[in-house]
């Protein structure tokens, strides 16, 4: 998901800033600890009900923080591209009641509603993700996990891949055209691999010379392995707001599986 | 005799910018070594980037060794020959050494690895750099990966010469030298310039871009322009950076 990190004009971010919502406005600190004790919950639940109602919460969630909305579901997609494997041999891989046969292979039910849960769980993750955090600058997102007391080392490579992730590629641009120019056209070759990694190669290359130039000049500055990053904000009166109710969804959705459990 | 290369109204803008290039015409015929000058982002490299067609332009045609070339496809044969010698040496240079490097193009328009080699070392050896073929491409000095992306380029054949700013840095020494191969060899080249010492020891023409038009530029007289030295009291140049 490089795009939603690049600071360029391509990602969620651009229209994001366009659009403001009033999720945006919010705490950064709030919003990543609520999607993080989202996805905790969600995975927990067991129960159908429960998990429409968590991904009707995501949607709508995705909805307030104004994404626009044919994109977001794009991204949704190209994320279940990668499950849909997992969720299709589960069938045929959980023991249970067989339900129908493919060539002989008997498809479980309780396989079925695995591969069904799994798909529930992840899409409600993933859209609340977005509708949570797509909003985010990235350096605000930056700020938001040192904020939360998250290793500086992880901050700085953080606030480092978002400066210099444009530059990289704007160099691997130039270096493509300087290549095109010299009539070079990929093709399966033994030469077009060579060159691709000689290409790679020197992209790592200029990027380890490149930090090592940057950290002089920031050491000429009288940078001391410290960055210092704004001093987080109180959190405010509707970040409380946002906070409660998002902790009364959670307690509501595991009471109702407690509640359910007992039931049985 | 018709233009080796010819672009004709031609107009670009990068997105969400006013046109850099807004009708520029350019005709380089053989044997000539057009100069180009004008403020800095006043379009050159983006024009000589469309000459061969790395960036395709919003209208506007241009013609390449006699014939029209509009999409992708038509580039190839372009590209192969006209030789195009980026601003910077580090875009150019990506192979671990210098004979890998010089030997991409002639791979890329489909020699074996052996006569490649053999372009390799004629090349080098007639820019007198055959001292630097194992050498570390990212190690070299800047004057020697100058020459080192000019040898690269000739190793095509070119016909042609598309040169961005190469003085770029460089030392007398270096200077020196690359004027001289430059006088030296047949092709036909567009340079990009903004250094006018450089523009008068080789240039037969100059022309100035600016508000993404050409206009023809007489930075010299007409009898200097036949000898092709240096001046000892320059004539006013028009560009205000003699």
């Amino acid at each position: 998901m490089g795009t939603v990190v690049r600071a360029d004009a391509t990602g969620v971010l651009e229209t994001a800033a366009t659009r403001r919502s009033p999720l945006e406005r919010l705490d950064g600190r709030v919003r990543i600890v609520a999607a993080a004790a989202f996805a905790l919950v969600v995975v927990a639940l067991p129960d159908f009900a429960a998990l429409i109602v968590a991904l009707a919460a995501a949607a709508g969630v995705m909805l307030a923080a104004r994404l626009p909305v044919l994109r977001t579901l794009r991204r949704v997609v190209a994320m279940d591209t990668f499950i849909v494997f997992m969720i299709a041999l589960l069938p045929f891989t959980v023991p249970g009641d067989p339900l129908f046969s493919v060539f002989g292979f008997p498809a479980s039910r309780e396989g079925l509603a695995e591969g069904a849960r799994i798909a529930l769980v992840a899409n409600a993750v993933v859209l609340m993700a977005m509708g949570l955090l797509a909003s985010f600058e990235p350096v605000g997102f930056g700020r938001a996990l040192a904020g939360l007391g998250a290793p500086e080392r992880l901050v700085h490579l953080l606030l480092f891949v978002v400066r210099y992730i444009d530059v990289l590629e704007q160099e691997q641009q130039r270096l493509r055209r300087a290549m095109r120019a010299r009539c070079f056209r990929p093709a399966t070759s033994r030469h077009t691999w060579i060159s691709i990694g000689h290409l790679v190669g020197m992209m790592l290359i200029r990027a380890l010379e490149r930090s090592e130039r940057i950290l002089k000049a920031m050491k000429c500055r009288g940078f001391t392995d410290r960055l210092h990053l704004d001093a987080p904000p109180r959190l405010g009166r509707t970040d409380l707001v946002f906070a409660s109710c998002f902790a009364g969804l959670l307690f509501g959705l595991v009471l109702w599986e407690v509640v359910r459990a007992a039931g049985h | 005799m018709p233009p080796v290369i010819e672009a004709k109204g031609i107009v670009f803008a990068y997105p969400g910018r006013p046109p850099v290039l807004d009708g520029a015409d350019l005709a380089l015929r053989a044997g000539e070594r057009l100069c180009l000058v004008g403020p800095n982002g006043a379009g050159k490299s983006t024009l000589l980037q469309i000459l061969v067609g790395l960036l395709m332009p919003t209208a506007g045609r241009v013609a390449a060794f006699g014939r029209e070339r509009r999409v992708e496809a038509d580039f190839h044969e372009v590209r192969r020959r006209a030789g195009y010698v980026f601003q910077d040496p580090d875009d150019q240079l990506f192979c671990p050494t210098v004979a890998e490097d010089v030997a991409f193009g002639p791979l890329n328009l489909g020699r074996s690895r052996r006569e490649a080699a053999e372009i390799v070392a004629a090349t080098l050896d007639r820019l007198r750099l055959a001292h630097l073929a194992d050498r570390v491409t990212h190690k070299l000095s800047g004057g020697e990966k100058r020459l080192v992306t000019l040898a690269a380029v000739l190793a095509m054949e070119p016909d042609v010469l598309l040169l961005d700013e190469p003085t770029n840095a460089l030392d007398e020494e270096t200077w020196d030298r690359l004027v001289e191969i430059l006088k030296g060899l047949p092709q036909a080249m567009i340079v990009v310039s903004h250094d006018p010492h450089f523009r008068r020891a080789i240039g037969t023409r100059g022309l100035r871009l600016a508000g993404g038009r050409l206009t023809d530029l007489d930075e010299r007289s007409r009898t200097d322009l036949r000898t092709g030295g240096h001046r000892a009291d320059p004539v006013e140049t028009m560009d205000g950076e003699g």
